[in-house]
């Protein structure tokens, strides 16, 4: 029994030191001072003064932002009516094409999502003259379709616990479909809304080949000049700029899990 | 199902015709596109592709499909490398994964309940954060002036740096980094459920440990190892930002090539067809995927 327990906190260790240590090593040589990232001369948060003054990153960061939050709301709206449509609904025709429809995105290659939106806008910009131009709108609707997915899923997932008993109690006490979706599923499935919103907004704010396709002249998101950047090598600002990131993401993350932790207890 | 929670019509119609909707005009239209533009061929201008229907000598437009690009895919040695080598790839670097994960999640699932959720929020929290900083953090490790060559110049075991980064190698290590929680999730999801009772049972008639472990844990948990294996393959086969930023100028990888194809080439066109194969490629993993995670809720 002894042996086993070795074991198994050895493969533990192994793991976990697998997936943190490259970012704590990001993260301590983000605070080097030397231009050379991999030359340590001495601690100062130079980098991270720099990062501030840089208009480019600064711009393409507020972009993002923008990008994320609204098309991980429109994720999270469309993603609750399409699991609404598949666990409360009735059958409907074309019932089973849905459910292949929305697990798509999560399948295709990001090349292919990416390259195949950017023929849509492009065939409805020559017939229709909209999208006229490409860029945030079409990053956003992009973002939109892979974020529900990803919404459905996880609220999907909650709806299924939920005690349908609960909504057949509204309906007997005579409350309309629409009144008790708005007063007992919705506030029940809140935990899944907000973590599938959180989701769809780390994703978009994460994605680069599907925005490098669809974008247009003068609209760079974060990803795409991180990317743009790291692919000529490693750069210290970005050492900074990723530290914020992680850091940031990690905060909410953690907030968030035992918020709703929490909550369910 | 219940008659509770059934909508009135138009709100039903709504519920499913909105999402419906979307996915129609985002996903399966553009996909159809995809599949049309694979048929013609590229020109200068814009669009940088010829239409597919022309004005025939009759009255009904005459249809310019051609399988060209098709021809040319699996004619060119140079793409069919690139096909063979991203399932190698994406095979291997599953297989290894596996092997990683697997401990991992046998170790999990036999921690107590206290630790369990502590211990795969850590598995999944990198998940969370961007995966482009991931890849990325890589870089400065390998580099031939990264961490681990400054460290093994430094205690004098190498005179000149290991080539770590720009090779399939540093491919394989993304991948496996990246994708460790697709195959830790749905092992330890198949764990948790087992009856460890049986292992007793095997001690009991006297299976040794490992045989018990060959003869009755791993047959038990085998759907969560091929749902791993398949989630890890299907995002590893289509990666570009992997093989671009950890691979060299030699590691073809089929995301790669398309990519040049469409913003180096402007051949959208044939990224088109590579698009199309790259499909049919992800396909038979995800039916397979779909049947083994398939809950009985869903069969329904």
């Amino acid at each position: 029994m002894r042996r086993r327990s070795g074991l198994a906190i050895t493969a533990l260790a192994f793991g976990y030191a697998f997936l943190y240590v490259p970012i704590a090593i990001l993260i301590v040589y983000s605070f080097n001072d030397s231009r050379l990232v991999t030359v340590w001369s001495h601690v100062s948060t130079r980098w991270y003064g720099e990062l501030l003054h840089n208009a480019q990153i600064g711009d393409a960061f507020f972009l993002s932002l923008r990008i994320a939050a609204v098309s991980a709301s429109a994720s999270v709206m469309l993603g609750t009516l399409a699991a609404l449509a598949m666990r409360r609904g009735r059958r409907f025709a074309g019932r089973s094409a849905f459910e292949v429809l929305v697990m798509m995105p999560l399948i295709l290659p990001e090349v292919l999502t990416g390259l195949s939106l950017l023929l849509l806008f492009v065939l409805l910009g020559n017939f229709f003259g909209w999208p006229s131009e490409r860029g945030a709108t079409t990053i956003t609707l992009a973002h939109i379709t892979f974020g529900m997915a990803y919404a459905t899923i996880v609220i999907r997932a909650r709806l299924s616990e939920l005690d349908p008993l609960l909504e057949e109690a509204a309906a007997d006490l005579g409350a309309t479909p629409v009144r008790t979706f708005w007063r007992v599923t919705l506030p029940l499935l809140m935990p899944a809304v907000l973590a599938a919103w959180l989701l769809a907004f780390t994703l978009s704010l994460d994605d680069v080949v599907i925005a490098s396709f669809v974008t247009g002249p003068g609209a760079s998101t974060l990803p795409i000049v991180i990317f743009s950047s790291v692919r000529l090598g490693v750069s210290p600002q970005i050492n900074a700029l990723a530290t914020l990131l992680v850091c940031a993401v990690a905060l909410i993350v953690g907030v968030a899990t035992l918020t709703l932790a929490r909550a369910k207890k | 199902m219940k008659a509770a929670g059934r909508l009135t019509v138009r709100a039903r119609g709504l519920v499913v015709g909105l999402p419906f909707g979307w996915l129609v005009l985002f996903v399966l239209l553009p996909s159809l596109i995809v599949f049309a533009i694979s048929l013609v061929e590229p020109r200068l201008g814009a669009p940088p592709f010829t239409p597919l229907f022309s004005h025939g000598s009759g009255a009904l437009p005459r249809f310019d499909g051609k399988l060209d690009n098709y021809l040319l895919i699996f004619s060119d040695s140079l793409y069919v490398a690139a096909f063979l080598s991203s399932i190698r790839i994406a095979v291997s670097a599953a297989l290894i994964t596996l092997v990683l994960a697997y401990p991992m999640a046998y170790a999990i699932a036999r921690t107590g309940p206290r630790w369990r959720t502590p211990l795969l929020m850590l598995v999944v929290l990198p998940f969370w954060t961007s995966f482009l900083i991931r890849v990325y953090a890589w870089t400065g490790i390998l580099n031939s002036n990264g961490l681990v060559n400054n460290a093994l110049r430094h205690l004098g075991v190498i005179a000149e740096p290991l080539p770590l980064l720009h090779n399939e190698f540093a491919v394989y290590l993304g991948i496996v980094y990246s994708y460790l929680p697709f195959m830790v999730l749905p092992i330890y999801a198949v764990l948790e459920r087992l009856d460890w009772k049986l292992l007793e049972a095997a001690a009991d008639l006297g299976a040794p440990p490992w045989r018990a472990f060959l003869r009755v844990t791993l047959p038990l948990s085998l759907p969560g190892i091929v749902a791993g294996l398949l989630l890890v393959f299907i995002p590893a086969v289509g990666e570009f930002i992997i093989p671009e930023l950890l691979g060299g100028p030699g590691t073809l990888m089929i995301g790669r090539v398309l990519w040049t194809e469409f913003f180096s080439n402007h051949d959208w066109p044939l990224a088109s067809a590579l698009a199309i194969v790259l499909l049919v490629l992800v396909l038979t993993p995800a039916i397979a995927l779909a049947r083994v995670t398939r809950r009985p809720e869903d069969a329904a």
